[in-house]
């Protein structure tokens, strides 16, 4: 506790740090650019290393801000209460999807029903195409998917894998590494590759490969982009991003509320046209108006606060 | 069949143990041809990426999410600082160390496990040591994830392969010279100060100089302590957040590369690659001009 305070002294109070997930960090990283930009004395500072270090360093209140792919964990909670951080504001800031490759040779898959999907990348799941869908080829299937630190596979693991079948695990023979770049130029290359990754990436870099429709289990396929993302109607893989900060901070450090506040502008399409916003520019979907409106309601008490003063 | 005078050709066992003697050295040198040109490759792989990232504007812009405006200012800034506090902590207990052991070290059991010692931890892989400056300097001692934190950790390093470079250096000196000095009455301080030290300064720099070219490219172990890889600003004192030019370079390789800036990686590379040369050349030049006086 004593070492927690001497931290929060010795640090500078114009500086403020971000840290965590790295599917958020494009993001995290334009909004410290502009709002540096705009504000020279404040330092905006931005790391990436993971959705749960992230949450480590700020329950020992090493930083201010948290980048998450997943929302925070019952257990994470109960740790930032140990450490007497008991005040935890979650603010969504963007929607991110994971999107499904095949590659461009592929001429048979076209869409996957979820619990397919379950079937493919489970443990002991299919090895060859005709095991998930018997009209399909006989040929064995070549698995690629994030490293088991990304919150992609986090976030694929809970959904399709656990989320059907919560005695089941992720299969473990296919290429898993942490650099898309590695999965897409697998994936491109086999006409039998299968992968998944996260969407801003999809968008980067998805001329080589073909993305796979989702039926969520009502029979109809769902491509992945940003419309179908953002109206809800691509499920389950389209997740929400969140930063993490203290109820303290946004009262008692006004450039931490107006960095928070800059986040959920740079998704807000009544703000700036979609080519100006920051969200869209690093691959991500903004959120629908509702979503936003309960974003801003969670700060509006702090603003008044810092007018009383 | 008749043998040509002048043209001696062995035979049996002779003409065997030739001939391995020959494929060996094709062997050999086919060996070594190996590691040079996955050099060679890759430093041509490099260049040709990275060449036309490099300008004047990349050495002294901050990171950006747009890869063409973005630059090395805040990295090699804070490169610079963490290998100045890395040298300036490192340097009189790795070259103290050293001449204690070779000098003045008693000759018992414990003063042997220290020397075995040294040379496994020179061994030691760097995240090792990222995770002892993370327990130690930025949680125990407090200091955060500082540039004082990463030197300390960096220094923690470099230690001990500079403590072996420094006392084969030490070793190198002739015992001749220091029986002369001590002859004349110099006291055991006396003579390393006067004789011993100024001849096995040049081996001394350039093991320190190599050790500091290990820390310049170390990436893992500052990422273990929290180092940043977003910041846009220049640091003015030890007890700042940081980041440096590896970390960079890493921040930027695991990028799409559709987006540009597999490029930045790569003039970035360069950039280090040149630093590290411009550092063992130096040593080199050190070592030559110290031998010739």
């Amino acid at each position: 506790m004593l070492a927690a305070l001497l931290a929060a002294c010795s640090y500078d109070s114009s500086t403020v740090r971000i840290d965590g997930s790295s599917t958020v960090f494009p993001i995290s990283e334009a909004v410290a650019e502009e709002f540096m930009n705009d504000t020279r004395e404040i330092r905006v500072n931005v790391g990436f290393s993971g959705t749960g270090a992230g949450f480590e360093k700020f329950c020992r209140g090493d930083i201010q801000i948290s980048a998450a792919s997943r929302a925070i964990k019952d257990s994470e909670v109960t740790d930032c209460a140990d450490g007497g951080i008991d005040d935890i504001m979650e603010i969504q800031v963007a929607i991110d999807a994971l999107t499904v490759m095949v590659s461009p040779k592929n001429e048979f898959v076209d869409c996957m029903t979820v619990d397919e999907l379950h079937s493919a990348f489970r443990h002991e799941g299919a090895s060859t195409w005709n095991d998930i869908r018997p009209e399909w080829p006989g040929e064995d299937i070549i698995f690629y998917y994030p490293g088991t630190d990304s919150g992609t596979f986090d976030y694929f693991f809970e959904t399709i894998i656990e989320g059907i079948d919560a005695e089941a695990y992720h299969r473990g023979d296919g290429t898993a590494s942490e650099d898309d770049n590695v999965l897409a130029l697998g994936i491109e290359n086999d006409k039998n590759a299968i992968g998944y990754f996260g969407f801003a990436f999809f968008l980067a870099a998805s001329e080589g490969l073909r993305p796979v429709a989702i039926d969520d289990g009502d029979g109809e396929c769902v491509e992945p982009s940003f419309d179908t993302a953002l109206d809800g109607s691509y499920t389950p893989l389209s997740r929400p991003l969140f930063i993490y900060t203290r109820e303290s901070f946004l009262r008692d450090r006004p450039e931490v509320l107006s960095l928070v506040q800059f986040y959920l502008e740079s998704s807000d399409v009544r703000l700036f046209p979609e080519e100006e916003l920051l969200v869209p520019e690093v691959g991500y979907v903004t959120m629908p108006a509702d979503v936003l409106d309960e974003q801003y309601a969670k700060l509006e008490p702090f603003f008044r606060l810092q007018e009383d003063d | 069949m008749a043998v040509v005078p002048g043209k001696l050709r062995a035979t049996g066992s002779v003409a065997r143990r030739q001939a391995i003697s020959r494929i060996s050295r094709w062997i050999l040198l086919a060996a070594s041809l190996v590691g040079v040109g996955v050099l060679v490759y890759l430093a041509y792989d490099t260049i040709n990426t990275g060449a036309s990232g490099l300008s004047w504007d990349f050495l002294t812009s901050y990171p950006s999410r747009f890869a063409d405006r973005a630059g090395l200012r805040s990295s090699i800034i804070g490169s610079l600082w963490v290998l100045g506090a890395t040298v300036v902590l490192a340097f009189p207990v790795a070259v103290g160390t050293a001449i204690w052991i070779e000098e003045f070290a008693p000759k018992n059991p414990v003063v042997t496990v220290v020397k075995l010692n040294l040379a496994n931890l020179a061994g030691v892989p760097s995240i090792i040591y990222g995770i002892l400056g993370l327990a130690v300097f930025v949680r125990f001692a407090d200091l955060g994830s500082s540039i004082i934190a990463g030197a300390l950790t960096l220094a923690v390093m470099i230690i001990p392969m500079t403590v072996i470079a420094s006392q084969e250096a030490i070793r190198q000196v002739p015992q001749s010279l220091r029986d002369g000095s001590l002859a004349l009455g110099a006291t055991h301080w006396q003579t390393v100060r006067h004789h011993v030290l100024p001849q096995a300064t040049p081996g001394i720099m350039t093991g320190v100089i190599l050790a500091l070219s290990r820390a310049a490219g170390e990436t893992a172990a500052l990422i273990m302590l929290g180092a940043f890889s977003f910041i846009a600003w220049d640091n003015t004192s030890l007890f700042e957040d940081f980041t440096t030019v590896p970390i960079q370079i890493y921040n930027w390789t695991v990028r799409p590369s559709q987006q540009g800036f597999q490029v930045n990686a790569s003039a970035a590379i360069i950039v280090l690659m040149v630093a590290v040369l411009t550092m063992n050349l130096l040593a080199a030049i050190i070592r030559e001009r110290f031998r010739q006086e």
